[in-house]
């Protein structure tokens, strides 16, 4: 074990998979010598090499495109997309194309490209950097969405996607990589990623959320917790596909369902949740279910991020009204 | 104090208006205008490179006629193309990887796609792209525009990683093809690199209705590979020989490691866009289009062949019946494939189902049994 911030976590699953499996590439821009703007792929150039490790020119569509050839000679490629509000520019590289491939070919070619992208709010930056367009990628069919919401998970889903044969959007998130530590296994683990994670468990309510929105949830649960009320949080870990069976379990027990999500209330992952839950298990539930989600703008700008994020009041208040339900 | 220009604009837009002229070995009188390059080839050779435009041109014609019966689906003419088509794709071997768009059926079919998997594309049956069998070298026909460009180069960058020795990836797009971002972070992802790709343009005038004068102020397509500096040509897409002396230099090029190759082939398409309702007339005149015809890749190598005693009325039309019983035969193969299934569709999607998808396996395999 040791004690490592979430971009670490990044950093160490993918030094494992370059170890491990030398059709490994990781490229993009800037990920060469200055090891990514974020530093997530600091030193791995110098350790394994620039025919493994490399920078490309600045076009997102060309990273993608460049990925589905070199998966079509063999490699397992792992591109950054810098920030995820750039993946305008490449979505016929992941939507038109790599997602597509091994449907298009009868099944019979594997695209194991993993598309690594920090995204989600609160860190000020300027406008297509903090986006969460997840709900974009989750809807396109043969695609895999990962999103882990601490360090252990980030290194474990990270090489279970790198490992797994179908192309995979994993969502790093941007306020996490340094805000957050805790201790993660040395060496290679996997978390599977067909699997939601109840972090907490809980009988009066479930809170169903993910990425940093775990973290929010999570501290809504220890403040009910003082009020005698128990709440259960899981964690979707994975937006594509969506494990309805975890969270129909936990809606089955409790009765009473919240859930969380960073994006606008428009079209997203919290309506496919709610969706789930209402087909699979409606008849369980007590109360309706709720939904914290951000208001239907364009990402604010910077200096109104605070007032525009779904935080921890939004969700504490939203579980107080779905607990006092009658 | 005098006029001292520091940079003269209006003469640097005179320098790029600058006329080029195509390759050519046979111009479109059907006279040798390079004596030296047609003197390479012998005349089985010879017969050969007529025998492949006619196979393109009786597949095109046959592929016009099923699509009007309803026999095929989706089909993109290829008339006028075949020296540009059949020329460049020769000057390939099969281990080479093709990255076509969907009016490259011709070359996908000499490239090692049987017929009949060729006509299932056509009509919209997933074993059209299913190349396992064969081991076609090759990615199943692009529908976006340019997309194939960055794949290309993605190809080619494994080839170089894998140090695959002699081989290349190569690929088509057409005049409107190059407005394309991806054309250009194809390209230029390439010449980056320094990959084994040769890249081609299919310059027939016309994407489906809008003329190549709209799409750039640019003399040539050809020329945009001087900004990704990677070397570039423009050929004379009706001539064979030309095109072939010209992919087989690209070819060695790019295999001896050179980095990638842009060319510019000259040709039109005599018919419609795609059999699907695109009429010529809205946007050519005949005025424009007579001369095209007279160019027609077939008539200037008859000719000349024809003069050599090596080619004939009877030949050609014998040769056609061949190639007839050969789609023939294709179109009966196709129509045994099996019916496609929403299961198996969904079995493709994931390597390994996911639990929705096992779901909606499941209920449409119960639906099938029915």
């Amino acid at each position: 074990m040791a004690t490592m911030s979430y971009i670490q976590a990044i950093t160490d699953a993918l030094r494992t998979q370059l170890k491990s499996d030398d059709k490994t590439l990781i490229f993009g821009e800037d990920v060469g010598k200055n090891g990514g703007v974020f530093r997530a792929t600091d030193g791995l150039q110098a350790e394994f090499g620039e025919d493994r490790v490399f920078d490309t020119p600045l076009a997102e569509s060309g990273i993608i495109g460049l990925s589905t050839g070199l998966a079509l000679q063999g490699f397992r490629p792992i591109p950054e997309i810098q920030f995820f509000g750039f993946v305008f520019e490449a979505m016929d590289q992941i939507a038109g194309q790599l997602s597509r491939t091994r449907y298009r070919t009868n099944g019979t070619v594997n695209v194991p490209v993993t598309i690594r992208s920090p995204f989600g709010g609160g860190t000020h930056t300027p406008e297509m950097h903090a986006d969460s367009l997840e709900a974009m990628v989750a809807s396109v069919p043969g695609l895999r969405v990962v999103t882990p919401s601490n360090p252990y998970d980030a290194k474990g889903l990270l090489i279970s996607s790198i490992k797994n044969n179908d192309p995979v959007i994993f969502l790093e998130n941007l306020k996490l990589y340094r805000s957050m530590k805790a201790d993660v296994p040395e060496g290679e683990y996997e978390v599977p990623l067909d699997k939601a994670n109840v972090v907490r468990e809980g009988s009066d309510l479930t809170i169903i959320a993910y990425s940093a929105e775990v973290n929010e949830s999570l501290k809504v649960a220890e403040k009910l917790e003082k009020e005698g009320k128990s709440v259960e949080v899981v964690d979707l870990r994975s937006l594509a596909p969506i494990d309805f069976e975890t969270i129909v379990k936990s809606a089955e027990k409790t009765h009473r369902v919240l859930v969380v999500q960073e994006a606008q209330r428009l079209a997203g992952v919290a309506s496919k949740v709610v969706s789930e839950i209402s087909e699979r298990a409606i008849l369980a539930l007590d109360a309706p279910i709720g939904r914290i989600s951000a208001p239907d703008t364009i990402y604010p700008f910077g200096l109104a991020e605070d007032d525009w994020l779904p935080n921890a009041d939004d969700i504490e208040a939203k579980a107080r009204e779905i607990l006092e339900f009658n | 104090m005098s006029e001292v220009k520091f940079v003269d604009f209006v003469a640097k837009k005179n320098e790029l208006q600058e006329k080029v002229e195509p390759l050519q070995v046979v111009n479109g009188k059907g006279e040798i205008v390079n004596q030296a390059v047609f003197d390479k080839y012998s005349d089985e050779d010879l017969v050969k490179f007529m025998k492949l435009m006619v196979w393109e041109r009786t597949l095109h014609q046959r592929s016009n006629a099923l699509t009007r019966q309803g026999r095929l689906g989706f089909y993109a003419p290829t008339e006028g193309q075949e020296a540009s088509g059949m020329g460049s794709q020769l000057a390939f071997k099969s281990t080479d990887f093709m990255l076509p768009a969907y009016r490259d059926i011709p070359q996908l079919i000499q490239h090692g796609l049987p017929i009949w998997k060729a006509f299932l594309w056509s009509r919209g049956h997933v074993l059209g792209n299913d190349y396992t069998d064969e081991n076609v070298q090759a990615l199943a026909p692009q529908i976006i525009i340019g997309a194939q460009y960055i794949e290309t180069a993605g190809v080619a960058l494994g080839l170089k990683k894998n140090k695959t020795k002699d081989t290349v990836a190569f690929t088509y797009t057409g005049d409107g093809g190059t407005s394309q971002g991806d054309f250009y972070e194809g390209i230029n992802f390439a010449g980056a690199f320094q990959v084994p790709a040769v890249f081609f343009i299919q310059n027939n005038g016309y994407a489906i209705s809008v003329p190549r004068h709209v799409q750039t102020a640019a003399v040539t397509l050809a020329q945009k590979g001087m900004a990704a500096g990677i070397p570039y040509v423009q050929v004379d897409g009706m001539d064979f020989l030309a095109v072939y002396e010209t992919a087989k230099a690209a070819r060695e090029y790019a295999a001896a490691g050179n980095g990638p190759v842009l060319i510019e082939t000259l040709t039109f398409r005599f018919g419609p866009h795609t059999n699907a309702g695109d009429d010529p007339k809205r946007y050519r005149s005949p005025e424009e289009e007579q001369p095209w015809f007279d160019n027609d890749p077939l008539i200037r190598y008859r000719k000349i062949l024809t003069d050599k005693g090596l080619w004939s009325e009877e030949i050609e039309a014998s040769y056609v019946d061949e190639v007839k019983d050969e789609i023939k035969a294709a179109i009966k193969k196709a129509d045994e494939a099996p019916k496609q299934k929403i299961s198996e569709f969904l079995e493709n999607v994931f390597e390994v189902p996911t639990p929705e998808v096992a779901e909606q396996i499941k209920a449409f395999k119960a639906k099938e049994a029915k």
